[in-house]
């Protein structure tokens, strides 16, 4: 078509001025900014400390039902030990195996890396209509520069601006307590950087291609809040799938928030990582990238302008 | 003979099949031209400079801008213009220099050369002072002069002006003609501009197109449109009590005399001219001109003429009025 005859020598020309553009806003804003780094800290705070399910099991709370409880004969201290060894024993292993890891702080933090960029990204179809709203997409439009750098800019700032909010939660959360797995590798942080990429990517430019004819504000915000929520609570980031019911399970399967998650975990917190699986997690998300930033590039040409 | 920069025929554009917003219009725009689309809110001016500067796709018809057709060759068109929209559209987060490098940066310009651009139209547009302040902090006369200096990044052979001063005061809106005048003259630019503001049409404009429902209704300098209709009224009246109105009709350019009340009301071409050589006709015979009044047709009356109304507000998309409130609200800072 006739995008591909422009004279400009490089047909990327133009995307990092506009990434730069978007991430301006934030980072020149000191309070977005702080406001942006508060936010994990606030979430996690609120669903890893509130939602406490370890403290179900606590050792105090075994001691307290234990001597509450008349058996006969009465058991000797050293049976009353053994029970509450048992206890203990049941309630580590129900943790393992439930959330495969021993505590459940680590198990959502790291949830908590994909839900940030499940709500950066949501933003970046709202940034859209913005601009359109203000006349800046018709000025960029009748610019030289690609329709496609235009749309990608809003997914790049959008993935940078997650990228590095979940290296701060990674920070927090280990002041917080979060314990790596016993087959930790600092390496393993690319890793959890790089499926974060692909996943910004795939959701920034769903939410683009939603809501690119859209000129009211009211659209992207709507769909900002029919998906998020369900995409978040139907992946295994605050709850494993393996104890949802068959239906939610099914809808967690084919998400790709929880592969992402799934990626995040093997490589931070699991004792051993499965490096089968994480490359299975890393095919997935990137198809679906690859797949939602094609529809995106492809409704970009068709619909930015009328 | 001079060259056409920009050529229409058959221009037209049907929004969701129905609604037809500019209908089959054609004209032809000179080289160094001022050409102006004159007509109310919803005639179909942003509609034209939309199609021409490729970013809306005309349902019939064809045009080009220096011989680029704007569909096949839209991004040629897009190197060579530059684009000065309705709406306020500097980053109000970014400075004002970011804001010229950001136009800059998206028609690929490298940073040296564009910086170099930058500073010297932030000089022309007198904004050097304020080149490190957040736009947040303009006023609307400032913005719009930042509008015009990104405009230009580019050294655009044509330049698209979208209702330049829309929302401006009197005041602030002179001062922005002077700033095109002088930008005009320093980049000998060819300029296609829509307004509904009539004074603006006719201190800009060398030629005038009135577009009315998506059709131009009659194209002129404002001085030809203003003589159209027939002339100047100039009223005279003599102290002596004698008829007079063969002897004034005598008088070169002269149209029509009337007798009204004891003066004389006499519609004449040229009335500058014409009013001088009725007093000097008249002096010749002895006789005292009494007073003098000369009446120029505005604009507001060719409009008039040929719309069969002024310049009202139509009904407009929720769309299009709620950029054009961010637009005045912004302009009114």
């Amino acid at each position: 078509m006739s995008e591909t005859i422009g004279n400009s020598k490089n047909r990327l020309h133009g995307l990092w001025a506009l990434t730069n553009r978007e991430l301006k806003k934030w980072y020149k804003a000191p309070v977005i900014f702080m406001l942006s780094i508060i936010q994990p800290i606030i979430w996690m705070g609120l669903l890893g400390k509130a939602m406490n399910i370890n403290a179900i099991f606590s050792p105090d709370k075994i001691n307290q039902l234990m001597s509450n409880l008349v058996l006969t004969p009465p058991l000797t201290s050293t049976q009353s030990a053994q029970l509450g060894g048992f206890f203990q024993h049941l309630q580590t292993g129900i943790m393992q195996s439930t959330f495969q890891v021993s505590d459940y702080f680590s198990f959502m933090a790291v949830g908590m890396i994909a839900f940030t960029a499940l709500f950066t990204t949501a933003f970046s179809g709202m940034s859209v209509v913005w601009d359109r709203r203000l006349g800046f997409l018709n000025k960029a439009l009748s610019t030289p520069i690609s329709r496609g750098v235009i749309v990608f800019s809003k997914v790049l700032s959008a993935a940078l601006r997650s990228m590095f909010q979940a290296g701060i939660i990674i920070v927090i959360a280990i002041a917080f307590g979060l314990q790596f797995g016993a087959s930790f590798n600092p390496i393993n942080v690319l890793g959890v950087f790089g499926i974060l990429f692909l996943i910004c990517v795939g959701l920034s430019s769903m939410f683009i291609a939603i809501t690119i004819r859209s000129t009211r504000i009211e659209t992207p915000m709507a769909v900002m809040n029919l998906i998020t929520l369900p995409l978040m609570f139907a992946s295994n980031a605050f709850f494993p799938t393996s104890i949802m019911p068959d239906w939610l399970k099914a809808i967690a399967q084919v998400n790709p928030m929880t592969y992402t998650t799934d990626a995040v975990r093997q490589l931070l917190i699991y004792n051993t990582t499965d490096f089968w699986q994480v490359g299975m997690d890393f095919a997935y998300v990137g198809t679906f990238a690859l797949v939602v930033a094609t529809i995106g590039i492809v409704f970009s040409w068709r619909f930015l302008s009328k | 003979m001079s060259e056409e920069i920009i050529k229409a025929e058959g221009l037209t554009k049907v929004f969701n099949g129905h609604l037809v917003a500019v209908d089959h219009v054609n004209f032809e725009i000179k080289r160094g031209e001022v050409y102006g689309f004159l007509g109310p809110n919803g005639a179909g001016k942003t509609t034209t400079i939309n199609m021409l500067i490729t970013i809306l796709k005309p349902t019939e018809g064809k045009a080009s801008v220096l011989g680029f057709d704007i569909v096949k060759q839209n991004v040629e068109v897009r190197n060579v213009i530059g684009v000065v929209p309705q709406e306020y559209t500097a980053d109000e987060d970014l400075t004002g220099l970011e804001n010229i490098l950001l136009c800059a940066d998206m028609y690929g310009i490298p940073r040296r050369v564009a910086k170099e651009r930058a500073l010297d139209l932030l000089k022309l547009v007198e904004l050097t002072d304020f080149k490190d302040k957040r736009v947040q902090t303009f006023s609307g006369g400032m913005r719009r002069r930042l509008e015009l200096a990104c405009g230009l990044v580019n050294r655009p052979k044509v330049l698209f002006l979208d209702e330049p001063t829309l929302g401006l005061d009197v005041q602030t809106r002179t001062a922005t003609w002077n700033y095109i005048r002088k930008l005009k003259k320093e980049y000998g630019m060819t300029l296609f501009m829509t307004t509904h503001y009539l004074e603006e049409a006719d201190s800009l404009c060398d030629r005038v197109a009135i577009i009315d429902h998506g059709k131009i209704v009659v194209v002129g300098t404002p001085e030809d449109l203003k003589h159209s209709l027939g002339g100047d009224i100039i009223t005279i009246g003599i102290k002596e009590d004698s008829d007079v109105a063969d002897l004034i009709a005598k008088v070169e350019h002269v149209k029509e005399v009337k007798k009204e009340n004891g003066s004389y009301r006499i519609k004449a071409e040229y009335g500058e001219i014409t009013a001088p050589s009725i007093i000097e006709a008249l002096r010749e015979k002895g006789y005292n001109v009494a007073k003098l009044s000369l009446t120029e047709p505005t604009l507001n009356e060719v409009y008039l003429e040929y719309t069969g109304k002024s310049l009202r507000d139509a009904e407009e998309s929720r769309e299009a009025f709620a950029a054009q409130r961010i637009t005045m609200r912004r302009a009114r800072q």
